[in-house]
């Protein structure tokens, strides 16, 4: 190419791989001149970081020809947080409000996955409370169906379908109302803690779990009505992004994406925790190893999640929601006050007053927190997106001394170059929908 | 899924106190005095306790439940294929109900083939690759950690393979396991551990340009002091530590 | 930015300076810089609960080209600050910057290695956000905030003006670090 027609815009230089051509805006018809001109058909296109269909900070570097992507590849790391570093400098305790930020669409999975690792490095899997096991298992479902209607809705919303996800924020609203009744924030929550969670259900909860229910079991048919048998829909779907089983195993792929190629795994099932033997559910499966079927296995699950949640209302009892152990528990007891949510003043007259070893193990483990004996431990949640898992080393010390979560994201997300490669470059966008990819996680 | 191995090293009944420890596990670190107070003078009189912290070490047989299954199996299909099981494993970990065992890096390839494809073992999902970095650890101070869980039989076990940290090397098992791409990329932009034979080991978290690996306990959190209301606060890493 | 920068001081500025005002806070295109869990809240402000197109905002533009409010929502990583300054200079003036959250104005909890210790390193930014994640009330009240800064805005020698004594005002002022009591 001349200099005369490398302007600011869009400039080419030449290397061993042929003309590349950096096109920052400008005149579009300069540069598909200038591609005609070239000899190759091939053209490289970068889609992202910062792009309004990619969920998320992903990168796209698609090489395609015509419509035709030839190669594609993930740029990730943009949103790379360093949260499993800062957790080597915080307490055990205090590490629940980092990882819930890992998935932000799946805060409880995070710390439910973070806390049972902690629960196991310390042995005391047995002594937690029935009743905060069947709280995670409560707050862990509805999280599934908050996660899968974004999931939908993002995914609408990116195929051009904006109702769809009106529809799914609409319904999103709903749980994360109930949500802030219970954690008192509508993400983020750090509310599940190592040995139990962090308070009991506030009064009025279990009503409004169970409107919400009624509610839930109107709006779920809708999706139904609006998708599912929508030919534009089903057209844009089907056969898109196939992966078949022996390719979710190479690539360590699983939820959803697994369960579309008829293997039901899922390890609420092959490994319970929190008491998952107990619920009553089903694994939804579909033969067709593409992106449709990931859709109705979603739809199901969130029919399934909200039977466990009524199942949970049934087995909630009154109880305690931490450990007895008092070496472990965290010492506040909450309550209400004119400035919001904060340790209650009888129990810090109790302490201040009555007895000074009170006050002295309430200040070391609020300052210092507890020991965790040395060793290593993973623990793997059914995350909405596959297998959440974490492994945790502890030095016997007060802080983490590693852990790494293999965030489901992640490791879906490699599936991107056997989904999309001889497909139609609109098709990337469905594929990469139907992983259901969240940055935050992947990054972490 | 309860197994029986009982770890010598732990008893978990002891009022969740670290139990008491042999003398064979791998030592990481060694504390000073009783509350970790690293500056300034300690006034409680446990200044002088040196006390070396172990991880759990060598588990004897019976590990119990289906570990000796896995175990026995792994050893009889290294033994076919002419490699001594004892020069494979360095050694097996039984603690929390988990099976680790440790292999010597230069047979780990063919350890995660064996138990990918012996119909007995069937290893088939393999859940990435963790680094850990045991600065106190001398001749392997890079761990790399790899979970395998078997569908077939619903299991899970746990490798362990050390590397030193002036030579940090270690076979890549992406032709056994694909999915360990970006896990051997992560690994290796975070502690520098070299995954030999991977197709393509480039940076996947940080920018291409980044110096150093940011995970490793000799790198800094790279916090920054805070200004709040006229005061300074330290960054995390420059606080008070307990441990 | 066009014509009206090169009106003599007077009352013809000021009556294109409310003019042009009002029907700058009344069209604002955001761009869609979605980061992390502030990305989320900011869909659901978008999303029909919160309705942001009662402001007439619902229209998130994919391309930087045709926005002119970037609301940075979320924490931006060492990796990803180039891109959101390339992103912020193809944007056309006049172009404002919500910094969403505690992340991008700070860097929040995530004081480490990987996190640009707050958006104002990269970019000069309107209105600072606080919480983590600020509910979607709380980025509509910023985005309030924003139309009634946009609707004030000055225009040629009052707008230089303006930003003189803004500075001045800023050399007078007193450090942070020598206030004293509750900050507020």
């Amino acid at each position: 190419m001349s200099a005369t027609h490398a302007t600011p815009s869009a400039s080419a230089r030449e290397t061993t791989e042929g003309t590349v051509y950096t096109v920052t805006g400008g005149d579009w018809d300069e540069v598909v001149a200038a591609a005609a001109r070239a000899d190759d058909e091939r053209i490289i296109v970068n889609m992202g970081p910062q792009h309004p269909s990619t969920h998320g900070v992903l990168r796209l570097i698609l090489e395609i020809d015509g419509e035709t992507v030839t190669e594609a590849r993930c740029g990730i790391g943009y949103l790379h947080t360093g949260i499993e570093k800062n957790l080597e400098f915080r307490n055990w305790t205090q590490g629940t409000t980092f990882v819930t930020r890992m998935d932000y669409l799946t805060p409880f999975y995070n710390e439910a996955a973070y806390c049972l690792g902690v629960e196991k490095l310390l042995g005391i899997e047995d002594q937690v409370p029935d009743r905060a096991s069947v709280i995670r298992v409560l707050l862990m479902e509805l999280n599934r169906l908050s996660s899968h209607l974004v999931a939908i809705a993002t995914g609408g919303m990116e195929l051009g379908a904006t109702t769809v996800m009106i529809y799914g924020f609409r319904d999103r609203e709903l749980i994360l109302d109930i949500f802030e009744l219970i954690t008192g924030l509508r993400m983020n929550h750090a509310y599940i803690r190592p040995g139990g969670l962090a308070q009991d259900l506030p009064p009025g909860a279990v009503d409004q779990i169970r409107a919400f229910l009624i509610q839930m079991r109107k709006n779920l048919p809708e999706y139904d009505k609006l998708a599912t048998g929508n030919p534009i829909f089903k057209a844009r779907l089907q056969d898109v992004g196939y992966l078949d089983l022996a390719g979710c195993m190479a690539l360590g792929a699983t939820g959803p994406i697994v369960r579309a190629t008829g293997l039901p795994h899922d390890l609420r099932k092959s490994n319970p925790y929190c008491g998952y033997e107990n619920y009553d559910f089903e694994v939804p499966t579909a033969d067709t190893c593409d992106a449709y079927g990931r859709f109705l296995i979603r739809l199901e699950e969130m029919r399934q999640s909200l039977r466990i949640v009524e199942q949970c209302l049934e087995r909630l009892e009154p109880g305690p929601v931490m450990v007895e152990d008092k070496k472990i528990a965290w010492p506040a007891q909450l309550a209400l006050g004119p400035d919001g949510l904060g340790n209650s003043l009888d129990h810090i007259k109790n302490i201040m007053g009555t007895s000074m070893e009170a006050l002295i193990h309430h200040f070391k483990l609020v300052t210092e927190g507890f020991r965790v004996p040395p060793g290593q431990a993973y623990i793997a949640v059914e995350s909405p997106k596959g297998e959440l898992g974490v492994h945790m080393v502890s030095d016997g010390g007060t802080r983490p001394f590693r852990v790494h979560f293999r965030d489901p994201s992640f490791t879906n997300l490699q599936a991107v170059a056997a989904m999309c490669e001889g497909g139609q470059v609109a098709d990337v966008i469905v594929a990469v929908a139907s992983i259901d990819p969240v940055m935050g996680g992947v990054d972490r | 899924m309860k197994a029986n191995g009982v770890n010598p090293d732990q008893d978990l009944n002891a009022e969740n106190l670290p139990g008491r420890r042999g003398d064979h596990g791998e030592a990481i670190r060694v504390q000073h005095g009783m509350f970790g107070a690293n500056n300034g003078g300690d006034t409680t009189g446990y200044g002088g306790l040196v006390r070396p912290v172990r991880l759990p070490g060598q588990a004897g047989r019976p590990y119990g439940g289906w570990f000796d299954e896995v175990a026995d199996e792994l050893e009889g299909a290294l033994e076919e294929q002419s490699l001594l099981p004892e020069n494979a494993i360095e050694k097996t970990v039984v603690d929390r109900d988990e099976l680790t065992f440790h292999i010597a890096r230069e047979h780990l390839p063919r350890v995660a083939r064996t138990l990918r494809d012996d119909p007995a073992l069937r290893f088939e999902l393999c859940t990435g690759v963790s680094g850990v970095h045991f600065p106190g650890d001398k001749g392997r101070e890079l761990h790399a950690v790899y979970h395998l869980r078997s569908i077939t039989h619903n299991r899970m076990i746990r490798l362990e393979v050390g590397a030193p940290d002036d030579d940090p090397h270690i076979p890549s098992i992406v032709d056994v396991y694909p999915t360990n791409d970006w896990h051997e990329r992560e690994t290796y932009d975070f502690f520098g551990l070299v995954f030999d034979g991977h197709p393509a080991l480039t940076r996947i978290m940080m920018p291409d340009d980044w110096q150093g690996f940011p995970q490793r306990k000799d790198y800094p959190l790279g916090g920054i002091p805070v200004e709040y209301k006229g005061a300074q606060i330290p960054a995390p890493d420059q606080r008070r530590s307990y441990s | 930015m066009g014509i009206e920068e090169k009106l003599p001081s007077g009352f013809l500025l000021t009556t294109v300076e409310q003019a042009a005002g009002l029907a700058r806070k009344s069209s604002v295109f955001p761009a869609t810089f979605g980061l992390a869990c502030c990305a989320i809240e900011m869909m659901t402000t978008g999303a029909g609960r919160y309705d942001l197109a009662r402001f007439g905002m619902e229209v998130f533009r994919g391309s930087p080209r045709q926005a002119d409010l970037m609301i940075v929502a979320g924490r931006v990583s060492q990796k990803m600050a180039p891109v959101l300054r390339q992103v912020y200079d193809q944007m056309p003036n006049p172009k404002w910057v919500i910094s969403m959250g505690v992340c991008a104005s700070s860097g929040g909890m995530f004081n480490n290695y990987a996190i640009v210790q707050g958006v104002d390193h990269i970019v000069p930014v309107d209105i600072y956000l606080p919480g983590c994640p600020p509910r979607p009330e709380m980025l509509l009240d910023a985005i309030l905030k924003l139309h009634q800064k946009i609707r004030e805005e000055k225009l040629g020698v009052n707008r230089e003006r303006a930003a003189r004594e803004a500075e001045e005002a800023a050399l007078k002022a007193l450090p942070t670090i020598e206030m004293k009591g509750l900050l507020r």
